[in-house]
């Protein structure tokens, strides 16, 4: 079963995505399983393990859950300072 | 700690911060501020960008700075990230820390500073003199090295 969720893109990922929020109809079931699909589908080149992710505001691991609703922060690898 | 860590689209000013970390027994106070410089990787860059989630980076700085308080023995410390298009000399990042005595200061201090590029959503693009653009740590292709800086 697809659920309904936002992704939204920051930095590069925004830039190679064209575009800063998405509506995804998905059958992933967990924000890692999402970013692989976004990933491909936008041609992030980044790995997985150097970027984060946040849910609804917080920072999220990327085997948390998903659920209908959503929204899907994907952070590309940090460079603050 | 709330309040102890903000992002800012204003210019910092380092003495009105540092004088929020005085408090009658302090000894020692350590502070960092990291520049925008002129050249990195061999290219002459002209301005920087960056951008940021600034509720999650607020957050995720006040709970660097709650670490660093239970891990050194300091009395007071804040941190300060700047984002928008920053110039060549201008401050993008400070950080304070006052203690008794002086190790205690500079290690808090590093220990901040560190935390803070590694685990805050801040994202800083380069624009170089030649035109070009770079998002720093970021890859540029699917097999591509990212670039990086110090």
């Amino acid at each position: 079963m697809t659920i309904e969720v936002t992704a939204r893109y920051f930095a590069v990922f925004r830039e190679r995505a064209g575009c800063e929020t998405e509506a995804v109809s998905t059958l992933s079931r967990t924000a890692a399983e999402l970013f692989g699909e976004v990933a491909d589908r936008h041609g992030f080149a980044d790995a997985r393990d150097r970027c984060k992710v946040a849910i609804n505001g917080a920072l999220a691991s990327w085997e948390s859950a998903l659920e209908n609703g959503d929204e899907i922060l994907f952070f590309p690898p940090v460079a603050g300072g | 700690m709330a309040d102890s860590f903000s992002i800012t689209t204003e210019a910092i000013d380092p003495e009105s911060l540092k004088r929020a970390l005085e408090t009658g027994d302090a000894g020692a106070c350590a502070t960092f501020e990291g520049w925008v410089r002129n050249l990195n990787e061999g290219e002459t860059v002209d301005a920087l960008e960056y951008e940021t989630h600034a509720a999650i980076a607020r957050t995720e700085g006040e709970t660097v700075i709650a670490e660093a308080c239970r891990k050194f023995p300091i009395l007071k410390a804040h941190g300060v990230h700047r984002v928008g298009k920053l110039e060549i000399g201008d401050c993008a990042v400070w950080v304070g820390v006052s203690s008794a005595h002086r190790g205690a200061a500079f290690d808090a201090c590093r220990y901040i500073i560190d935390e803070i590029k590694h685990r805050l959503p801040i994202w800083k693009k380069e624009h170089y003199r030649k035109g070009a653009t770079t998002w720093i740590n970021c890859a540029t292709e699917a097999s591509g090295e990212p670039p990086t800086a110090g």
